[in-house]
């Protein structure tokens, strides 16, 4: 084996497992995520210079740093004029040394980063996105993919958000106890928002990816932050859907929707983890959002012991969410459980309100729940308008076969 | 970091909140701002903007107009500075001053003299 190869697999090891943790580590120090991850590149550049040489050192994660560090103190000492106050710079370096002297142990401050990344003063859209990058260190072109934007804006956009943690002072730290629950939220809804795209874009090339490593973050997650129940709830949550993929498509490929699932497809592994997480939630202290999501996952899962999805628990659950969020999904994805439990027309009455919400106009579940509904009904006629609806909205070539399935046995019957 | 904070006032809603208590609340925040030693002096309140005057010039031409730049329903009403370490503390400040209950105020760190970053 030549010095080369292991080389070029040791910068490869290091990147896979520690690229987050050495963005981080330098990026909460100057504030300066991009800043980071250009002197994080310049030193694997480095590296696979000098490794074929001298051989891979006993510890590539601590030499890239020192050497990534050195590339940060040279990039601020040419920001820096000589109005910048020597002192400063110097006491940074210092601070750079010593940490370098530490030696092995790399404190980790991915969760700081994480927090930053999902600071209320980041658009949005974008929050997901940053930490996909700079904890994982996905590409622009591979985030764009699963989030159905071009690259080159992507890639833009990343690059503006990256600016303004350091332009608007964005704090790198995990916020203060009374900022904390709504914070997380942020963190949290950003991991799963990358998730949902992996799982909802199942047609879409290379975005299977981006809900493993939702999956891998929603672990990071918790073991960082091990008391707290949210983030345990989002894991389960997470692995509740993970475990139903395989039975998501039929051997042909079609669209299996989950009452229709065969529930001898989904991991028991899986659904045995997010059980266990689950509980360890609600033993832990107050009910949010994702541990109720996840309960009623759990409850769909039911239906590989009894046969049957526990559906008044699905409902009783719904109406929790509902007080908590009151969001216009969760009345739909209650009527839908109410209309297992009290048939179509309660479900229907039940989404009445949602008529005048704009937002439902392009949400493609809302008609095609109300397809179904109606179909269930009898109002064919009604029912196919509201399916046509859903095909139009659809961009899963899976799904919209489904409905289109379901349009044509309308007009059989 | 230097965060000038720019308050814009819903000028109707102001006009309308009991006038006693939220010149007493204001007095308390400029208080708790001058002991916290993160405040300047310089902040100011303004005139309404039915005194402002607006003036551009374009193709040699200067054209004053009455009234403010934009006419929106929150209007610039007066600014005051912030030196703190980051972008969530300025926030704290904001949600602290009364005006932020008539309004909205706008955080925007200042350009500063490069190295004197905190």
């Amino acid at each position: 084996v030549s010095h080369a190869d292991e080389a070029g697999r040791a910068a490869d090891r290091v990147a896979r497992e520690s690229y987050g943790r050495l963005v981080a580590f330098l990026a909460v120090r100057t504030r300066d995520v991009a800043g980071a991850e250009d002197a994080l590149s310049e030193a694997f550049a480095e590296a696979l210079r000098i490794w074929p040489v001298d051989g891979v050192p006993e510890n590539p994660d601590a030499w890239l740093l020192t050497v990534a560090r050195r590339r940060q103190t040279d990039a601020l000492r040419r920001r820096h004029t000589q109005r910048a106050g020597e002192e400063h710079l110097t006491r940074m370096a210092d601070e750079l040394e010593a940490a370098a002297r530490e030696g092995e142990i790399i404190p980790d401050r991915r969760l700081a980063l994480m927090f930053a990344c999902a600071h209320p003063a980041i658009e949005r859209g974008m929050r997901a996105p940053l930490i996909l990058q700079t904890i994982l260190r996905l590409t622009a072109e591979e985030i764009a993919a699963a989030f159905l934007i071009p690259p080159a804006t992507m890639g833009k956009r990343l690059v503006r958000a990256k600016m303004r943690t350091r332009v608007a002072g964005i704090p790198f730290r995990i916020p203060e106890q009374e900022e904390l629950p709504e914070r997380l939220q942020a963190v949290l809804d950003a991991i799963y928002a990358a998730y949902s795209k992996g799982w909802n874009e199942v047609g879409e090339a290379g975005v299977p990816e981006i809900a493993d490593e939702a999956i891998w973050l929603g672990r990071l997650i918790v073991s960082l932050m091990p008391e707290e129940p949210e983030a345990k709830g989002m894991l389960a949550l997470m692995l509740y859907a993970e475990a139903r993929r395989a039975a998501r498509r039929d051997a042909t490929g079609a669209y299996v929707p989950l009452e229709e699932q065969d529930a001898t497809l989904w991991d028991e592994s899986q659904i045995a983890l997010a059980e266990s997480l689950l509980r360890e939630a609600s033993r832990a202290g107050p009910t949010g959002r994702h541990q109720l999501e996840a309960a009623i996952q759990s409850a769909h899962t039911a239906r590989r012991l009894t046969g049957r999805s526990n559906w008044p628990v699905v409902v009783q659950l719904y109406d929790h969410l509902l007080a908590l969020t009151g969001s216009p999904v969760v009345v739909l994805n209650r009527a839908v459980a109410l209309a297992e439990v009290e048939g179509p027309e309660a479900a229907l009455a039940a989404i009445e309100p949602l008529v005048a919400d704009t937002r439902m106009l392009t949400y493609q579940p809302y008609w095609a729940a109300k397809g179904h509904l109606l179909a269930r009904t009898g109002a064919d006629a009604d029912a196919a308008e509201a399916y046509r609806v859903a095909i139009g909205l659809t961009s899963d070539e899976a799904v919209r076969a489904y409905l289109r399935g379901k349009l044509a046995s309308l007009h059989q019957g | 970091m230097r965060y000038m904070m720019l308050i814009h006032h819903d000028e109707a809603a102001l006009a309308a909140a009991p006038q006693k208590e939220l010149w007493a609340e204001y007095g308390a925040f400029n208080e708790a701002l001058s002991k916290a030693g993160v405040g300047m002096a310089s902040g100011e309140r303004l005139q309404p903007s039915s005194a402002a005057t607006t003036v551009r010039q374009a193709n040699g031409k200067t054209e004053v107009l009455d009234g403010p730049y934009a006419d929106t329903k929150e209007q610039f009403a007066g600014y005051f500075f912030v030196t703190v370490p980051d972008l969530d503390e300025a926030i704290a400040w904001a949600k602290r001053c009364p005006s932020s209950k008539y309004g909205a105020i706008e955080i925007r760190p200042a350009f500063e003299a490069q190295g004197n970053r905190k």
